[in-house]
């Protein structure tokens, strides 16, 4: 044994640690795979030893060899792992932020997707910040597969670093009408979860929205966009009446459930939000009720749920059109699922009217007794009292049948809700004056059977409403039949063995019911019963003085002094019931409960302020107001007028201060209280006084209630008829026929039954000029508070992502990067793609924006499609498609209503444009079928950049691609935008998208181009001038990718073309072919131009300088709008607008080798003219021939 | 959103958590617990439903359906549709299936990675990604075929892992002999 813990030890010597390890695989350059299994074998073996520290090393070298792979082979594990186990607060992300970039970066396109999901579960603040803008980029990926998860992490970037939604929402926006399907449900994904939260930021987005309703066939999307606008149309009603129409349609058309479901939601919320007096809404309604109905019947559990749960919706807004389907909801109580009666019962609340509320509430207390389970019986119980209760009790007609519901109620075990019953039978008992005396009676027959109620277990609620009970027989005592009997019952031994605050109120009420007893008597003249009921007082008090709470303590021995008292006073013969029943004395009404916050401050009181300096000594003085204070306090709300007997009251309370003083019980607390009363009581707690039961709570088999719907029956018939009578005096000069109908109808309307009692519910006090409703302040916590940010306002300079700056050691990826360097060198002014022109110019823009809303909402809703220019470009889509002949002329139709609008032009010139772009939309559905994504706005380049192009709702330009076709055949085609960089001031990148148009596999391919003097390309060094250079991947059937090429360019003033070849070999089934294809690579001047945002007081000065030369084009017949043309000419040539006046703009932009190039754009009637002044005359004439060229298309 | 997607079986082992929000590991026990707990209560031909029982906020739902042995269980908020979720399910459970081929429980106890890079694909961060399935398979095939040729070491390091897993612990059946296990290393590319 010794010997082999020595062997071990020796072996262990020889073991790898961390350090040996990975000097092995440094060593090991030629086999390291072999080597690492090696190790992992070893380290295997170490593990099995028993010895710690040698599995700590071997832990140790695994946990290296796993970091090892983490960054090369198991990239999908590693951040497997890593969404398991890591949030926000991990250490570790904090290092992780270099290896997710560089992975996000990566060239398969499944890394960098890994790395997204990754991401979307452990985003922190820090990393949101910092691979912001990296997937901003990625976010126009050419790949949809990385486009759709850039997008959908982008809102897990925006709840952490709510900064860049302003930036990045743009493109955001531009995703929702990509290409592919999934990306553009990822951004509506994104973009409704970002509106849920605040809806009324997104209003703008509705028309766009509202042309994905009615062009997207993914049931999917459509349910998210049909959410939204759930959300919205509380917002603007006048998008509520636009989607009507569109949403009947669809719910008409539809097979699918879901989707059927929730458009009728949205409806429903629809509904809700208009004003209900819409005549012709009523047939929508009628629509959701029908389908709902059908859901409800339906045998499928899920719908049926879904079904009252979407009714129960309709219920708050429009209850009349669901209480037709009462018979549906009560056959949904009997169901077998709980959560479907659930709902049922939330349904019901609406469903009730005078008329049958009675008959409900008699269904659900058969429920009540069947229910097993605690929670569905609270549930039922809760439910009939808010059933109710409902708006100030306006369904009861017969107060006596609820007190009896009521106090059937307390016969549940078991039940939570004893305080909810209390509470109500508290209210009605205070607001139905007349129901008083009949509530007094059943209450003290509850106080008398309080051993029924609150003897089984101490801890059930139900003893809650012994509260209730005792308050309601102490207040309005003037109504007890046998106030002697409630008394004692009241005083009974067992009460010590009741909550402590339910002896309170019982101690408290006993003096009331005493007061009142006493004046009773002493009208009667029986000095001796009075004094008898005196004496029981003086008897059982003591019970409630020994008592441990506190509360019941203090008012048992006040009360008990008081009543010590006046036996004396009694003694003497002076008669003193006026005396003690002063004590409470006042009506007492109810309260808003929000009234006394809602007491205005009277002015000059500062509340903060002392009334008096605080008293060094206080003993003394402060006696009497402590003294008034503690009677008010137990009674919250009571007004009762002390100043009779206030001085008496002092007394009283200076001679208990003294009893106390001499009680040696009030000092130091007794050693067993309880023990202490059983002894005094004696006889009295033998239980032969309840017996005396009364009869109501007593019958067995037919619940208390009954009599009273019966009665309450009977009455209204009787009721009827005497109104039947008089109506027939009355019609009897009237028309017969009409009256005939009216009286034979077997149904009355709710207003026709009246009331069993006079019922004053009294409405709640509010203190005289109550101050208006506070709000309640929104949760400052709220993570989703963060996002409520403006985004119609354009975007301010300081508004841009962070871009992390690092060596830039390739051609341009970027150009993000690229540019940070810009802003250093143009010294102060702030600038960037995001930057903006003039704040003028923002603004009016703005309000173009709200006016395009308006304009797009407020058009009468014609028929489904939409009058929204924009959408007439999505219908010149859809011309080839055959299934649109049929629309043909309701779209006619919406053009000639649309000639009309101010708006002719703009929709002209789309017209004109749609014939150019069709043949580009087949082209791109063609593509689409093969689910690739050929075109990739380069983020430079983009429209958004300029703030021009931001607004899109009325008139959307098709989407621009700086891409342009390079060359084409049948295997393949490619298409190639040219970037510039400001730090290479002689270097562009060409960008080519190679796709594979045929089924063979191409590879090899290589592209060598023709170099003149000017313009050569980057060859890999020490390659000849004439090699081609290999395009770095392959190209497997139907997929496209893009490569990049530099240029070297010595003169920018001259457009120039390159004669170039691409040669590759496509390999299929039957072999492969060498092929090849030529093409002309174009340099344009405005490729050579950088977007340079320009301040107009620098602009100025440039144009004052003198040294620019100018030169000037006019092109006519040109009928777009202005704000197109701006952003087709800051897209296509790179400029930013610097100030922009009506239809007259000035515009900057500044060449690679610095050149600086200012335009002045005029627009006339159908003409636009071109100033421009640049530093070299030959540059801007080329630019301007360029700048010709697009506008002519124009 | 969807805030948690659980699958456990009928004994309530959990097969697989995904939490879209971060909880501790207590909690999540706990919350799992909890569902299994409301969710085994409720018989087979009653709604797929249950509300505002789970994780803090009291709009979320809980969305399940019970296949076999397995329960699936999605927790959601009010923005998703419950039939669309119900729906995401049955697509989330199909793609196992070609996935796997016959998807069986054991399936998801050997190949927790492959459910989840499933998972990955249908619904990212609490998001849905994508609802074809057609799509989703095709994804996963391709990264299945791409991992496939730099599988080598990665099993390797697995089997590694999982021994230092056994180590310490001693209730585990001591009759699984690790050493057996062969380890390849297919086409390494060179580490720089």
């Amino acid at each position: 044994m010794a010997l082999k813990m020595v062997k071990g030890s020796i072996d262990r010597m020889f073991d790898k640690n961390l350090q040996d390890l990975v000097r092995g695989i440094r060593n090991h350059k030629e086999d390291e795979a072999k080597y690492i299994s090696q190790c992992i074998d070893e380290i295997k073996q170490e593990l099995k030893q028993d010895n710690i520290a040698v599995k700590a090393n071997a832990v140790c070298k695994l946990t290296y060899a796993l970091a090892l792979t983490w960054a090369i082979f198991l990239q999908r594990v590693g951040y497997l792992a890593a969404s398991q186990c890591f949030h926000e607060g991990t250490d570790v992300i904090m290092l992780t932020t270099n290896q997710i970039r560089k992975d996000l970066s990566s060239p398969s396109q499944y890394d960098t997707g890994v790395a997204l999901t990754g991401l979307s579960c452990f985003v922190t603040p820090d990393l949101a910040r910092d691979l912001a803008s990296d997937i901003m980029t990625l976010m126009s990926h050419t790949k949809p597969y990385i486009r759709k998860k850039a997008v959908l992490i982008m809102y897990k970037v925006f709840l952490k670093y709510p900064e860049s939604l302003r930036p990045a929402f743009p493109r955001l926006k531009e995703k929702l009408e990509d290409p592919d399907p999934g990306v553009q449900s990822a951004a509506v994904n994104v973009i409704c979860e970002l509106a849920r939260r605040n809806p009324k930021n997104y209003l703008s987005l509705a028309p766009l929205f509202f042309k994905l309703m009615t062009s997207s066939t993914n049931n999917w999307v459509l349910i998210k966009i049909i959410k939204l606008f759930g959300a919205l149309t509380p917002l603007e009603p006048r998008l509520g009446k636009k989607l009507i129409e569109p949403l009947t349609n669809l719910i008409h058309s539809t097979s699918a459930m879901s989707l059927l479901y929730e458009c009728v939601n949205t409806v429903i919320a629809v509904l809700i939000s208009l004003s209900s007096g819409m005549p012709n809404h009523s047939a929508s309604i009628q629509l959701c009720v029908q389908k709902l109905r059908i859901l409800i019947e339906d045998s499928d559990q899920n719908l049926k749920y879904l079904g009252l749960l979407a009714m129960s919706k309709i219920l708050k807004t429009h209850p009349k059109s669901v209480q037709s389907h009462k018979d549906l909801v009560l056959q949904c109580l009997d169901d077998k699922d709980e959560s479907i009666r659930l709902r049922a019962l939330d349904l019901l609340y609406g469903m009730v009217s005078k008329k049958n509320l009675m008959e409900i509430v008699k269904k659900l207390m058969t429920h009540v007794d069947k229910a097993e389970g605690t929670t569905y019986r609270d549930e039922l119980l809760t439910k009939i009292i808010d059933i109710c209760s409902q708006s100030n009790y306006q369904h009861i007609t017969n107060f006596e049948w609820y007190i009896s519901i009521l106090v059937e109620l307390t016969r549940l075990e078991g039940t939570r809700h004893g305080h909810l019953i209390a509470a109500q039978m508290l209210d009605v008992a205070i607001r139905v004056k007349a129901i008083r005396k009949f509530a007094v009676s059943q209450m003290s027959a509850l106080l008398d059977n309080a051993h029924l109620v609150a003897s089984s277990t101490q801890r059930n609620g139900i003893c809650e409403v012994l509260y209730a009970a005792a308050w309601i027989c102490g207040e309005f005592s003037e109504h007890l039949q046998e106030p002697h009997q409630t008394l004692e019952a009241m005083l009974r031994p067992k009460v010590t063995t009741l909550p402590g605050h339910i002896q309170a109120v019982y101690v408290q009420n006993v003096v009331k019911l005493y007061a009142s007893i006493l004046q009773q008597q002493e009208q009667a003249a029986e000095a001796e019963a009075a004094q008898e009921v005196t004496q029981l007082m003086v008897e059982r008090l003591p019970q409630f003085v020994q008592s441990a709470d506190l509360e019941v303590q203090e008012r048992a021995s006040c009360i008990l002094q008081l009543v010590k008292h006046v036996q004396k006073l009694q003694a003497k013969g002076v008669p003193v019931a006026e005396e003690v029943s002063a004590l409470f004395a006042g009506e007492l009404n109810p309260v808003a409960p929000k009234a006394q916050k809602k007491v205005p401050v009277p002015e000059g009181l500062d509340l903060d302020a002392w009334i008096n300096e605080p008293p060094s000594d206080s003993e003394s003085e402060d006696e009497k107001p402590k003294a008034i204070f503690h009677d008010e306090e137990p009674r919250h709300v009571r007004r009762r007028q002390p100043e009779e007997d206030e001085e008496e009251l002092a007394r009283r309370r200076e001679a208990r201060k003294q009893e106390q003083a001499n009680n040696p019980f009030y000092i130091k607390s007794s050693p067993s209280p309880q023990k202490r009363y059983r002894d005094a009581p004696g006889v009295e707690h033998i239980p032969v006084v309840q017996i005396d039961l009364s009869v109501p709570l007593k019958v067995p088999g037919m619940p208390m209630s009954d009599q009273y719907v019966k009665l309450e029956e009977e009455r209204r018939h009787r009721q009827r008829l005497e109104k039947d009578k008089k109506k027939k005096r009355k019609k009897e000069k009237d028309r017969k026929g009409k009256h005939r109908r009216h009286s034979s109808l077997p149904t009355e309307s709710d207003e026709d039954i009246a009331p069993a009692q006079q019922v004053d519910i009294v409405t709640e006090e509010m203190p005289e000029n109550a101050l208006p409703s506070d709000e309640e302040d929104k949760d400052p916590n709220d993570p989703y508070r963060a996002l409520d940010i403006d985004l119609d306002k354009p975007l301010a300079d300081s508004e841009k992502l962070p871009v992390q700056k690092h060596r830039n050691t390739e051609v341009s990826k970027s150009p993000e990067k690229d540019e940070v360097p810009v802003v250093e060198k143009k010294s102060k002014k702030p600038k960037k793609k995001e930057k903006k022109p003039k704040e003028k110019e923002k603004k009016k823009e703005r309000e173009r924006k709200v006016e395009d809303l308006d304009f797009w909402l407020s058009t009468t809703p014609p028929p489904a499609a939409t009058p929204v220019p924009s959408m007439e470009e999505l219908s010149v889509n859809t011309v080839t498609s055959p299934k649109d002949e049929s629309e043909g002329p309701k779209r006619e139709e919406l053009e000639d209503e649309e000639d009309n609008t101010e708006h002719d032009q703009e929709r002209k010139s789309s017209r004109h444009k749609k014939k150019k772009h069709k043949k580009e939309r087949e082209e791109k559905e063609k593509k689409k079928a093969k689910r690739k994504q050929p075109e990739r706005e380069h983020e430079q380049e983009e429209p958004v950049q300029n703030g021009a192009a931001e607004e899109e709702e009325e008139e959307t330009l098709p989407p621009m691609s700086s891409y342009r076709l390079l060359a084409e055949n049948s295997f393949i085609k490619m298409t190639y935008d040219i970037q510039a960089s400001l730090q290479k001031d002689s270097q562009v990148t060409v960008s080519v998208i190679l796709e594979n148009q045929s089924g063979s596999f191409l590879k090899n391919m290589e592209l060598s181009v023709l170099d003149s003097l000017n313009a050569k390309m980057a060859r890999p060094e020490g390659s000849s001038v004439h090699a081609g250079v290999p395009v770095p991947f392959q190209l497997p059937p139907g997929v496209s990718n893009e490569a990049q090429f530099v240029f070297t360019v010595q003169s920018i003033i001259m457009a120039q073309k390159l004669k170039g070849t691409l040669s590759f070999i496509a390999k299929d089934d039957d072999g492969a072919t060498h092929e090849k294809l030529d093409f002309r690579l174009h340099f344009s001047c405005s490729s050579y131009l950088i977007t340079t945002p320009c301040y107009s007081d620098a602009f100025a000065r440039l144009l004052e300088s003198g040294d620019l030369s100018m030169s000037s084009i006019k092109v006519d017949g040109i009928s777009m709008s202005f704000q197109n043309l701006l952003s087709k000419i800051c897209f296509y040539h790179h400029f930013s607008v610097v100030e922009r006046v009506d239809s007259c703009a000035s515009m900057y932009s500044r060449s690679i080798q610095g050149h600086h190039v200012c335009l002045l754009l005029k627009k006339g009637e159908s003409s636009v003219s071109v100033d421009g002044k640049c530093s070299d005359p030959t540059l801007l004439s080329s630019l301007l021939e360029e700048m010709k060229a697009t506008l002519a298309q124009c | 959103m969807i805030k948690a997607i659980l699958i456990f079986n009928n004994h309530g082992k959990p097969r697989l958590s995904k939490f879209y929000q971060p909880y501790s590991e207590d909690t999540q026990q706990q919350i799992i617990r909890e569902t299994f707990h409301l969710v085994s209560k409720r018989d087979e031909n009653v709604c797929n439903f249950l509300e505002g029982l789970l994780i803090g906020e009291s709009d979320n739902k809980l969305i399940y359906r019970h296949y076999a042995t397995l329960y699936f269980v999605f927790c959601v908020d009010s923005s998703e549709s419950e039939l669309g979720i119900l729906d995401l399910i049955q697509v989330f459970v199909e793609t196992l299936d070609k996935c796997f081929e016959n998807v069986c429980e054991l399936d998801l106890i050997f190949h927790v990675d492959k459910v989840h890079n499933i998972l990955a694909e249908m619904v990212m961060g609490g998001m849905v990604l994508e609802t074809n399935m057609n799509e989703i398979v095709t994804q996963i095939d391709a990264q299945n075929k791409l991992e496939k040729s730099e599988a080598g070491l990665a099993e390797a390091l697995a089997c590694a892992v999982s021994a230092v897993k056994n180590m310490n612990l001693p209730e585990i059946p001591r009759n699984i002999n690790i050493g057996d296990i062969s380890i390849k290393v297919l086409n390494l590319p060179s580490f720089k």
